[in-house]
C-alpha cells in the first residue's frame, strides 16, 4: 500500500485506484467484525425477495407474459435489479450519505485538504459490506431464471452482461455523485436517498412496459435502463449491438457530466472555518 | 380541514397517570394540538425542495404498480378482475393520496432518540410524546397536500383515471383517511417502541413492511389476490390503512361495507391505542432502569 505522499496534488489514476481498494478493504474488515449484521441483513435480504417474489407470481397468475417478458426472464430482471441494488447500498451510498452530512455540516473539509483528488476520496470512503448480501440472493435468482428460460445463453453473451454490469455501475455512481453534489445548493437534502431508492423501483421491470416519456427519464434522467434491463437483455438474447455502443456512451458522458457538476459545487462550498 | 380529526381523536388517548390533571383539560390539549401544527407547516414549508423530492420518490412505487397492471389489462382485452387501465389509474392515483396521508413517524427514528437521549426530554414533559408526533405530522399534511395536487393533476393527465364517486363516498373517503392516519400512528409507534428492548429492530420492521405490502392493498388490490391472503387481510389491521380508505373513494363498494369499514378502522384506532399504551408503560420502565 503506497501512501500519497503529502506534496502530491494530482497522483496518477493507478495509485487512485489503489486508494480506492485500500479503503474498501479497510473498510469490509471493519465491518466483518460484526457477524450478526450479516445474518440480519441476509434475514431483511430475504423478505425483500420474497415480497418480490409473491409481487411476481400475483402477476403470472393474471397474465403469462409482461410486455413480451416471460416469467423466467422477468426473473432474470428481478436478479440484476437486486445485483445492482446490493452493490449500489454496499459501495456507492454510504460514501455518498456521508458526503451529503459532510456538506451539510461543513466538515468536508477534512478530505478537501487531503493530497488526492478530493473526488475520489469522497466516494470510496465508507462501505456498507453486508448490504452485498442482495447483491448474492440477487445472482442466484439470476441463475434460476436462466435455467428456466428456453433461450441458450453464449459465452459472448455472458461478457456482454458482465460488462454492462460494470458500466451500469459506473453510471450508478455518477447519477448518485450529481443528486449529492446538489447538496451544495439545497442544504437540507435527507430526503436523497428516499428519491433514489423511489426511483430504483422502477427499475424491476424492464424498461419497456413503461409509456415513452417514462421510458427516456429511466434512460437517460436516471440511468437505470441501462443499469438493469439492457444487462437483462444480454441473458435473454434480446441485445442489440448498438445498446453495447450506447451504454459505453452514456456511461462516459456520465462520468464527465457528475465530475462537472462536482467541480462546479465545489466552488461553492463555504466550509466551516470561512 | 386538517384540525377536524386528529384534535378530537386524542380523548381515546392516554398519558401517564402522574399528569392526571391535563387529562380533562381538552382546550389546553387543542391548544397544544394547534400550536404543533403550526409549528410543523412553519418547518416543513421551508423545506419546499427536500419535501418533493421525498415525494417524486414516494410516486415511483404506485406507478410501477400502474403500469405493470394496465399492461396487463390491455393484454387480457382491456379488464383484469374486473379493473381496466382506467379504474387501476384511479385506484393508483387515490393510493398517492392515502400514502401521503398515512406517513407518520418512522420506527425507524425510535433507534436516533434513545441513542441521542431525546428520548428523556420528551420524558419530562407533562404529556403523552404520542400527542406531539399526532400533531406534527397532521400539521405536516397541510404542505403535503398542497405540493400533492400537482403531482396529481399530471398523474390524471397522464394515465387518464376513470372515477366517479357519490358525496356519500367522498365523506367516508375524508373520514377514513384519518382513520388510516391514526391506525398506522398507532401502530407504527408500537412497532418503534420495540427499540426499547433489543437493538435488532431492522428486521422486524421489514418483515412488517412486507406484511403491509401484501396484506394491505399496497401492492395490488386486494380482490386480485389469491383467497387465502384475502382471509388473512380481513383479521389484520393493513387493509384499514389502504385498501379500505382507496376503495371507499374509488369503489365499486356497497354502503353496508363502507360502513363495516368505518367500523372496522375505529376498531383497529382502540386496538392500536391499547398496545401502545401497554408498551409504552412497560417500555419507559425498562428505559428508565437502562439509565440508572
Amino acid at each position: 500500500m503506497t501512501r500519497p505522499s503529502p506534496g502530491r496534488r494530482d497522483p496518477d489514476r493507478a495509485s487512485s485506484l489503489r486508494l480506492a481498494a485500500l479503503f474498501f478493504r479497510v473498510g469490509a474488515q471493519n465491518e466483518l467484525q460484526y457477524r450478526l449484521n450479516f445474518v440480519v441483513q441476509l434475514l431483511q435480504s430475504i423478505l425483500g425477495v420474497a415480497a418480490g417474489l409473491v409481487g411476481l407470481a400475483v402477476v403470472f397468475a393474471h397474465t403469462n407474459n409482461l410486455g413480451g417478458w416471460s416469467r423466467p426472464q422477468l426473473l432474470v430482471v428481478m436478479g440484476i435489479f437486486l445485483m445492482m441494488n446490493g452493490i449500489t447500498q454496499a459501495f456507492i451510498q454510504p460514501s455518498m450519505n456521508l458526503l451529503i452530512a459532510d456538506i451539510q455540516k461543513g466538515t468536508l473539509d477534512f478530505p478537501l485538504t487531503k493530497p488526492v483528488d478530493a473526488q475520489v476520496l469522497v466516494s470510496v470512503r465508507s462501505v456498507d459490506i453486508w448490504q452485498a448480501a442482495d447483491s448474492l440472493i440477487g445472482l442466484i435468482i439470476v441463475i434460476v431464471g436462466l435455467v428456466q428460460q428456453d433461450v441458450a445463453v453464449h459465452l459472448v453473451d455472458v461478457v456482454s452482461f458482465v460488462l454492462l454490469m460494470l458500466m451500469g455501475t459506473v453510471t450508478i455512481y455518477c447519477f448518485w455523485l450529481m443528486l449529492a453534489s446538489t447538496a451544495f445548493w439545497l442544504i437540507k437534502t435527507d430526503e436523497m436517498q428516499e428519491l433514489f431508492q423511489g426511483l430504483y423501483r422502477t427499475g424491476q421491470y424492464p424498461v419497456g412496459i413503461y409509456p415513452g416519456w417514462l421510458r427516456y427519464g429511466i434512460t437517460f434522467v436516471v440511468p437505470l435502463a441501462f443499469a438493469i434491463t439492457v444487462p437483462a437483455e444480454a441473458l435473454t438474447g434480446r441485445l442489440e449491438h448498438l445498446a453495447l455502443v450506447g451504454a459505453a456512451g452514456l456511461t462516459l458522458a456520465l462520468l464527465v457530466i457528475s465530475r462537472l457538476l462536482w467541480r462546479r459545487g465545489l466552488k461553492r462550498y463555504g466550509g466551516a472555518s470561512s | 380541514m386538517i384540525t377536524a380529526e386528529p384534535a378530537s381523536a386524542p380523548t381515546a388517548e392516554t398519558e401517564p397517570g402522574r399528569f392526571r390533571e391535563f387529562r380533562t383539560n381538552a382546550s389546553w390539549l387543542w391548544r397544544y394540538y394547534t400550536q404543533f401544527m403550526r409549528l410543523a407547516i412553519i418547518t416543513q414549508f421551508q423545506y419546499r425542495a427536500a419535501n418533493y423530492f421525498y415525494m417524486i420518490g414516494m410516486i415511483a412505487e404506485p406507478v410501477v404498480y400502474l403500469v405493470v397492471w394496465s399492461t396487463i389489462a390491455r393484454t387480457n382485452g382491456g379488464s383484469i378482475g374486473g379493473f381496466t387501465a382506467g379504474t387501476f389509474a384511479a385506484y393508483y392515483i387515490v393510493w398517492t393520496l392515502v400514502r401521503n396521508i398515512n406517513i407518520v413517524f418512522t420506527p425507524f427514528g425510535w433507534e436516533q432518540r434513545i441513542k441521542d437521549g431525546e428520548l428523556s426530554g420528551l420524558l419530562l414533559q407533562p404529556i403523552h410524546p404520542i400527542h406531539r408526533d399526532l400533531a406534527f405530522f397532521a400539521g405536516w399534511k397541510v404542505i403535503v397536500i398542497i405540493l400533492w395536487l400537482p403531482i396529481a393533476a399530471a398523474l390524471t393527465l397522464i394515465f387518464h383515471p376513470s372515477l366517479s364517486p357519490t358525496v356519500w363516498q367522498c365523506v367516508v373517503f375524508f373520514l377514513a383517511l384519518w382513520g388510516a392516519y391514526l391506525i398506522r400512528s398507532m401502530f407504527l409507534w408500537a412497532l418503534g417502541l420495540i427499540s426499547l428492548w433489543t437493538t435488532r429492530v431492522s428486521a422486524i420492521f421489514q418483515a412488517y413492511f412486507m406484511a403491509e405490502l401484501l396484506l394491505s392493498g399496497r401492492l395490488v388490490p386486494l380482490t386480485l389476490m389469491p383467497k387465502l391472503v384475502r382471509s388473512l387481510a380481513g383479521v389484520l389491521p393493513f387493509q384499514s390503512t389502504f385498501g379500505f380508505p382507496i376503495t371507499a373513494l374509488t369503489g365499486p363498494i356497497t354502503d353496508t361495507q363502507l360502513w363495516h369499514g368505518l367500523l372496522t378502522q375505529l376498531l383497529w384506532i382502540v386496538v392500536g391505542g391499547l398496545i401502545v399504551k401497554l408498551m409504552w408503560r412497560r417500555g419507559i420502565r425498562r428505559f428508565a432502569s437502562v439509565g440508572g
